[in-house]
């Protein structure tokens, strides 16, 4: 996969594969500005170091950040600066994780969590996700069952809102319930929130940790997003103990992270320009959804299902189980498209026939475009299939490879749902 | 000191492992005291070689783009001197049914096969077909497509169920197919070097239950043994096989023929001949001139030399 992977960024193709907020979005004039802003009036601060924890002007930005998604009792002293959300991730893993300790995920998860993952040597245990997030039903028999043979999950990682990359959100009730499950037995949850703010329609929900009030949640931010993710500038807020931790390995990983970057955050945000730089990402990414769930429809209607995002990046489609699409890719690289192949999402070798697909940082022809040339080979090969199987276009149920988890997981969202009539209730 | 150009990268899907490849190949090159230019071969190919008029072209390039022949072709027309086969070799080795056709009927065994295209299922009604060549090949079947490498959409199907998802995965790679049978057995690669067989090497797979041809790609699932663990008389058989197979296709320069040695009968098949085989720190050509005493410099010096005779180091 990963040779195909390094195919999908050459100029000429249209990805759909990238996971890029459009930076095109973000005014170059506003840049200039704050940039120069900075160097007249903390030049010298701005190439020093700076504190582990990051410093006060950014942690206030975030707590204002943090405030606007409902989380507003947290102070600056809460928060560690971080280099991305993505150093997050290894900082709980560094700090939590031995070889062999158990992680639990969704399935599917965040493909670049993967091989954070994979370099702690952690067993992850991936949990099914529907059209509500993840099913904490099947987290809590699994916890049973972990707990049974002797093991303790060290984490619970989760996206409970437009995942990545399943582009669903978790529901109120799951929220609820998984915030009373990580208390009732103790376990800490590491919530992933990098698109909360790029809600396009329907009511906010409150975060994890808003509804755990910080005591067996982990919080992870970026500024990636809805601000830039050139910057390189995320954060945790953490219980205490784990706080202090994650501090130490922070200092080890990179003493502190950029105090340049660390300024653009701050000055930017004391123009007070962000809140309506916010309405632009999400006015242009809910026109490239909208695009996108259009083409979807007119190019791949009958062959495919698809998640429908009510914010975020990502969509997440799935195809009948007979395309893999980790080779469908090499087809589609033909015709010079891509997308994420639905294994990079699993550890365990499922999601073999699903996708995702970024709207956020193609243009709407592209995207148009994009989906249309999907829709030819994916027709192709469901022509094929039904030509080898002489069935038509539908395959039958006797040419599933391996039936029996198929059904056992017909609700769930990133597996589909191809025998005969179940298509007509799909997830869309 | 020579004018040499490298050509990597490309477009075809195995564009990583070239890059990779070539960059290996710059660095032997320069250590050698040549003057090393890389090229990421692309639309500007022809002007840059005619600019650069290099006195070789070292191609590093795998893939569709450098070993169906296409770029030795352009390299002939440009009168640039090149590394490895010819269009000839290239263009027979790359195309696998074509390859296999031609050593069946020289009486270098191959394992049975059938070949179809995209459109004989589409037009022909090949998949009437399908059950008789399922009985003949026995399962589990081996399912790829003609051309290709580094294993891209090579599956197994292990019963009649799984053939048209096999078929579906191989046709993503191309538009003709072939259905080959499974040998089970020794994993064997023969690298050949100006027409003499190097020591063997054996893949062995880590976990033979979940054994696939991914994994030979995968580092941690696959164990590469040199010398393979054959007698010494199979492994005369084995070179002897190959060198019969170099000679067959015409190859030049170097390349890497991979067999079969069937666990019950003992009997040695050839898979494939490799006219552009890969030369990264994991390839298996340089671990068996390795084997051979000749260090990766030596390997591409001697390469270097093959195709600019009078030309060394």
């Amino acid at each position: 996969m990963r040779d195909l992977m390094a195919l999908t960024a050459q100029p000429q193709v249209i990805s759909l594969a990238g996971g890029l907020p459009d930076m095109t979005v973000f005014p170059p004039e506003v840049m200039a500005k704050v940039t120069a802003q900075i160097a007249a009036e903390a030049s010298a601060r701005a190439l020093q170091y700076g504190p582990t924890e990051g410093l006060d002007d950014v942690r206030e930005a975030i707590a204002q950040v943090m405030a606007a998604e409902g989380m507003t009792a947290i102070e600056p002293d809460d928060i560690l600066v971080t280099t991305g959300g993505q150093q997050v991730i290894d900082l709980v893993c560094r700090t939590l994780v031995d070889p062999g300790d158990v992680v639990i995920a969704e399935a599917p998860t965040y493909p670049g969590a993967v091989p954070c993952f994979g370099s702690f040597e952690a067993d992850v245990v991936q949990i099914a996700m529907d059209a509500d997030g993840m099913r904490v039903d099947e987290l809590e028999e699994t916890l049973d069952r972990l707990e049974r043979e002797g093991r303790r999950p060290k984490f619970v990682y989760t996206i409970p809102t437009f995942h990545n990359p399943a582009g669903v959100t978790m529901s109120l009730p799951r929220r609820r319930r998984l915030v009373e499950v990580a208390r009732e037995r103790e376990l800490l949850v590491l919530e992933d929130n990098p698109y909360g703010l790029l809600r396009f329609e329907g009511e906010p929900l409150p975060t994890l940790y808003s509804l755990d009030g910080g005591e067996f949640v982990i919080y992870l931010g970026t500024f990636s997003k809805i601000l830039s993710a050139g910057i390189r500038v995320g954060w945790a807020v953490a219980p205490g103990p784990v706080f202090q931790k994650l501090n130490i390995g922070k200092q080890a990983a990179d003493l502190c992270s950029s105090s340049l970057s660390q300024l653009f955050v701050a000055t930017y945000f004391r123009s007070g320009l962000w809140a309506e730089q916010l309405e632009r990402f999400k006015e242009v990414y809910r026109r490239r959804r909208d695009v996108m769930l259009g083409a979807l429809e007119e190019f791949l209607g009958p062959h495919a299902e698809w998640t429908r995002p009510q914010g975020g990046l990502f969509l997440w489609a799935t195809l009948p189980d007979y395309i893999d699409t980790t080779d469908l890719l090499a087809r589609a690289l033909e015709s010079d498209v891509a997308f994420v192949p639905g294994r990079a999402a699993y550890l365990d070798g499922r999601g073999g026939s699903s996708m995702r697909l970024n709207f956020s940082g193609v243009a709407e022809d592209d995207i148009r475009e994009g989906v249309r040339r999907i829709g030819r080979v994916v027709r192709e090969q469901v022509e094929l299939y039904g030509t080898l199987t002489g069935s038509a276009a539908a395959p039958a149920e006797r040419d599933r490879p391996d039936p029996a988890p198929q059904e056992s997981m017909a609700d769930v969202v990133p597996l589909p749902r191809r025998a005969g009539g179940d298509r007509a209730r799909g997830t869309r | 000191m020579s004018r040499i150009a490298v050509l990597k990268g490309g477009r075809s899907l195995e564009r990583h492992v070239s890059l990779r490849s070539g960059q290996r190949v710059e660095d032997a090159l320069r250590r050698l005291g040549h003057e090393v230019t890389g090229i990421d071969v692309g639309p500007g190919l022809v002007g840059r070689l005619r600019e650069l008029a290099p006195d070789l072209a070292f191609i590093a390039l795998h893939g569709r783009e450098g070993e169906d022949g296409t770029v030795q072709e352009l390299l002939e027309l440009l009168g640039v001197p090149y590394t490895g086969s010819g269009p000839s070799a290239c263009g027979q080795c790359w195309d696998k049914v074509q390859a296999k056709h031609l050593m069946r009927d020289h009486g270098i065994p191959t394992p049975d096969f059938h070949a179809f295209s995209e459109a004989a299922f589409k037009d022909l009604g090949a998949a009437d077909a399908l059950p008789a060549i399922e009985e003949r090949l026995e399962f589990p079947i081996v399912v790829k497509p003609a051309r290709g490498g580094s294993s891209l959409g090579v599956k197994f199907a292990s019963s009649a169920a799984q053939v048209p998802g096999a078929l579906i995965a191989a046709f993503s790679y191309d538009r003709k197919v072939l259905l080959e049978r499974h040998v089970a057995g020794h994993d064997l690669a023969v690298s050949i070097v100006d027409g003499e067989a190097l020591p063997v090497v054996e893949a062995v797979p880590n976990d033979e239950a979940f054994y696939d041809f991914e994994a030979r790609y995968e580092i941690g699932r696959t164990t590469f043994v040199c010398p393979a663990r054959l007698s010494d008389e199979d492994t005369a058989r084995a070179q002897a096989l190959a060198l019969e197979a170099w000679s067959l296709f015409g190859c030049r320069g170097f390349a890497r023929v991979d067999l079969m040695r069937d666990a019950q009968t003992g009997e040695l098949t050839v898979l494939e001949v490799n006219a552009v085989p890969g030369l990264t720190d994991t390839s298996l050509l340089p671990q068996a001139a390795d084997e051979a005493g000749l260090g990766f410099d030596d390997l591409v010096a001697r390469i270097v030399e093959l195709a600019l005779p009078g030309v060394s180091a």
